[in-house]
């Protein structure tokens, strides 16, 4: 039983590889790019926009105002990470209507990359906001004494992220391929309107977790309710 | 016993109660906090955004618990490191 899209390997020279995962994965971007492209070709600020403009519109209204809420005061600085996040993870997951489609995020190398992403941008974003001292002090939060756990914490929440994501996907997979062994009718389709349900939370949880990291680092002064509740857990 | 025979029952034991485990903790404490954010919503519905927001995130953050489970389990069954070391020799 094949684990990840890895194994459907196209063509392989030296330790070059293109397997599947690779060939979903410049699919969905170039989807993505040449989308956002066509239809931001001629924006309008007139009464009248066009149908594609609005529902863009809506989207990164949307991504804009679930930033804030989570706690990042200006939410246009982050949009470009976080919304790009979300709308990657979230097109190649809601992807499985497709008969034949496999999620590259079923594979660990894609949710590890997106993982270690958002490893890199919590000290960028901290340092280009307090300052080198300021994003170092955050790891001495509340005593010195915290400073190896900070750090344990800091790798940890990364591998949970990369394998929260790949598993849930994974096993979406999983059991729609056990299902069509065993009952192959009506009942795989429930299971794969349960994955486009799960898809669609779990790209929504990636980027508010990725929001809540980078909002604990810039150590925003008013903190919301959901960032309070991560630093507890 | 051989030794094959020992690392294929304990990986298949080991599995099935890695799920098994791993599938009523998680349930159960998922079970509490739904229970939670509803009866808190039905005392504030003002706050139900809010409280469905972080709601999710915790669920999220106690299913990857479960989630755990399942790819430890499915390592044993279908990718055992230690079954392809026998296997291969």
């Amino acid at each position: 039983m094949d684990l990840s899209p890895d194994q459907t390997v196209f063509w392989e020279h030296g330790f070059i590889t293109i397997n599947l995962t690779l060939v979903t994965t410049w699919g969905i971007m170039l989807l993505l790019i040449v989308s956002a492209r066509l239809i931001t070709r001629k924006l309008r600020t007139d009464i009248e926009i066009s149908r594609w403009q609005c529902f863009l519109e809506m989207i990164v209204t949307g991504i804009n105002e679930q930033i804030k809420e989570v706690g990042l005061e200006k939410p246009k600085e982050y949009i470009g990470f976080i919304g790009t996040l979300f709308l990657f993870i979230f097109i190649s997951n809601i992807g499985i209507i497709f008969p034949g489609y496999t999620p590259p995020t079923a594979s660990l190398s894609t949710t590890a990359a997106l993982a270690v992403c958002v490893l890199l941008a919590v000290p960028f974003y901290g340092i280009s906001k307090t300052g080198l001292k300021g994003y170092l002090k955050t790891y001495l939060q509340p005593t010195w004494i915290m400073l190896p756990f900070n750090l344990i914490s800091e790798i940890s929440r990364t591998l949970a992220l990369a394998i929260r994501l790949f598993g849930n996907i994974m096993s979406g997979g999983m059991i729609i391929a056990i299902l069509l062994s065993i009952s192959p009718f009506i009942f795989p389709v429930i299971m794969n309107a349960l994955g486009l349900l799960t898809g669609t939370v779990q790209a929504y949880i990636f980027s508010v977790l990725a929001t809540v990291y980078i909002a604990g680092a810039i150590q925003n002064k008013k903190k919301s309710t959901t960032t309070k509740l991560i630093h507890h857990i | 016993m051989d030794s094959t025979t020992i690392i294929a029952l304990a990986s298949i034991i080991t599995a099935g109660f890695t799920t098994a485990i791993g599938c009523m903790m998680p349930a159960l404490s998922e079970g509490k906090a739904v229970a939670s954010a509803l009866s808190s919503i039905a005392q504030q519905p003002d706050a139900a955004p809010t409280i469905t927001r972080t709601l999710f995130v915790g669920l999220a953050m106690i299913e990857s618990t479960a989630i755990y489970c399942f790819v430890v389990a499915m390592i044993l069954l279908f990718a055992n490191p230690f079954w392809n070391h026998i296997i291969t020799q």
